[in-house]
């Protein structure tokens, strides 16, 4: 179904297509909330709060974004002015005020002297999908994004995980392409880095 | 273009971000390296992992009460 569909037949209350659009972006919605309040109870609940928000504004909803973004949009404000509220959550916030980064994304041990591969990395194209979609290796990857930075977070969720394009992302955050080809950058690197540590 | 160098340019790349000269320089150490193709394949892996992420089920007790918010919204609505 188009996205255009969705908003019709949300404004209409179509039942139907209320529950497929809430299943269909929960993931999504659930993983940006985590990159912002650390705690799947909290996220859960700005996730609800936001559907509700949306439902009492899906009237004025414009239509200028995609309903993917413009929900992102609602889920990243409240999720924020949760963070915020909640100071139980102040040790996970102190992580929040991770800098980008800077420097190489691959160990320098990675190549020899002349910046050639020491060793090549695995060809995993080829391993059983089991494995590369398998629950160990959902987790493993999980776990690696809910590590990294902030400003890294925020962007690899929107960008890989939900998959909202450059532009949307750019407008969400207010950054510079620029800016989130960079934060992309360190933040795949280090998933793919963790993917590395578990399937070799 | 050395490996080292490389590694760094895979977001651009897979970006479109390149300018035309450095994709064909990237593209062409790409051809005849076996580790750059090798590592440029994981990062796609990584990508196919990461949307899987997305797929998580809407626990029944939540899709419950969203319902019963839609239902509410739209019997003051339609
Ligand atoms: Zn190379």
């Amino acid at each position: 179904m188009g996205e255009g569909s969705d908003l019709e037949a949300l404004r209409h209350g179509d039942e139907g297509a209320f529950v497929e659009l809430t299943s269909r972006l929960h993931g999504p919605m659930l993983r940006l909330a985590m990159a912002y309040v650390g705690d799947h109870h909290v996220a859960e609940d700005v996730v609800q709060e936001a559907w509700l928000t949306a439902i009492r504004s899906v009237d004025r909803f414009e239509g200028r974004s995609s309903l993917k973004t413009w929900i992102s949009g609602i889920v990243i404000n409240l999720a924020r002015a949760r963070r915020r509220k909640e100071s139980r959550l102040v040790t996970f916030t102190s992580l929040l005020r991770g800098e980008v980064g800077r420097g190489p994304t691959v160990d320098r041990a990675r190549f020899v002297r002349d910046g050639t591969w020491r060793e090549p990395p695995r060809r995993w194209e080829n391993m059983p999908e089991e494995t590369l979609l398998g629950k160990e290796t959902l987790a493993r990857v999980g776990v690696a994004i809910d590590a990294l930075p902030a400003k890294l977070r925020e962007v690899i969720v929107l960008r890989d995980v939900s998959g909202l394009d450059n532009s949307a992302v750019s407008e969400l955050l207010g950054i510079s392409a620029e800016n989130q080809r960079v934060r992309l950058h360190r933040a795949r690197a280090a998933v793919r880095k963790a993917l590395e540590d578990y399937l070799g | 273009m050395r490996c080292i160098e490389v590694v760094e340019l895979m977001t651009d790349y897979l970006e479109g971000a390149l300018s035309p000269r450095e994709r064909d320089r990237f593209e062409e150490h790409i051809a005849g390296c076996d580790g750059c193709r090798a590592y440029l394949g994981q990062l796609r892996v990584a990508l196919r992992v990461m949307s899987g992420l997305a797929a998580e089920p809407v626990p029944a007790r939540i899709q419950e009460e969203l319902v019963a918010a839609f239902r509410n919204w739209k019997s003051g609505n339609v």
